[in-house]
């Protein structure tokens, strides 16, 4: 049932990425990327870590995709020219990315990690929940808790800053 | 399912992600293809923490999701900064600061 449930959504989260990539439309390219954050937040799931995949649902799926789809239907969604300013492009950035995907595997498989082929931790029915989650924020990562929130309004203040209008003269 | 099937499975995301960077000229695209890059980071540290079985991993990956959404903020802002002043939304025409 694990094994089905992972294959179908490393499927969702596979091929949500290659529409991404491939959709000339960017909105449909947001959809795409919709589909591919609920199936990682399936992956979550799985790996026992309940609140990462809250949080992935409601910020990611939720908020930064409205946003997505605002500013898209602002600027319109025209889809971009033919024109290769680098000539073989688009054989060669899929090219690359094989290349990177080769080489991370190779990385990924000669690890001595030896726990990499194994189920993982046996872990308690608590793991990943929001409350050990939460206290973990709380207490041992509380410096880096309160710096994310200074982060977090400092991108407020730049955005505010950035789309402003200029003042009528 | 063993924690290497998940690392390959993010590693491939990571490649696509890459991949898309490289092939697409429009930077809402390409604002798109950098999520689906942290999104595979993401999946590589929450599995590593199931791996140990250590909620650490997970604060982490909760800490790259808050970076994510103030990139997504600040990259919009910009789009939207570029579109007011009537440029062209093309990485390869805006290349002024290019050396």
């Amino acid at each position: 049932m694990e094994a089905v449930m992972f294959f179908l959504a490393a499927l969702g989260a596979l091929g949500g990425a290659i529409g991404v990539v491939a959709m000339r439309s960017p909105f449909y390219g947001v959809l795409a990327l919709i589909i591919h954050l609920f199936s990682l937040a399936v992956l979550f799931l799985l790996l026992s870590s309940a609140f990462v995949a809250a949080a992935q649902v409601v910020v990611y799926a939720g908020a930064v995709m409205v946003l997505y789809v605002f500013v898209v239907a602002y600027v319109g969604g025209d889809t971009e020219s033919a024109w290769e300013p680098i000539p073989g492009q688009r054989f060669l950035a899929p090219l690359m990315g094989a290349a990177l995907f080769v080489e991370l595997s190779i990385a990924v498989l000669s690890s001595s990690l030896m726990a990499l082929g194994t189920h993982g931790a046996d872990t308690k029915p608590g793991f990943g929940d929001p409350a050990g989650i939460g206290k973990l924020l709380l207490e041992r990562f509380l410096l880096p808790f309160e710096a994310s929130s200074i982060l977090l309004l400092l991108a407020a203040v730049g955005a505010i800053v950035l789309a402003q209008r200029k003042a009528e003269q | 399912m063993n924690v290497e099937w998940y690392i390959v499975l993010s590693s491939l995301l990571f490649a696509v992600g890459a991949m898309g960077i490289l092939l697409r000229r429009s930077p809402v695209v390409i604002l798109l293809c950098l999520e689906l890059m942290l999104n595979a980071g993401n999946l590589a540290l929450v599995a590593f923490s199931k791996m140990v079985g250590n909620q650490q991993g997970q604060i982490f990956a909760i800490v790259v999701m808050v970076v994510a959404a103030c990139e997504v903020v600040v990259g919009l802002g910009l789009i939207v900064a570029i579109f007011r002043r009537k440029l062209p939304l093309d990485v390869d025409e805006l290349r002024e600061l290019r050396g």
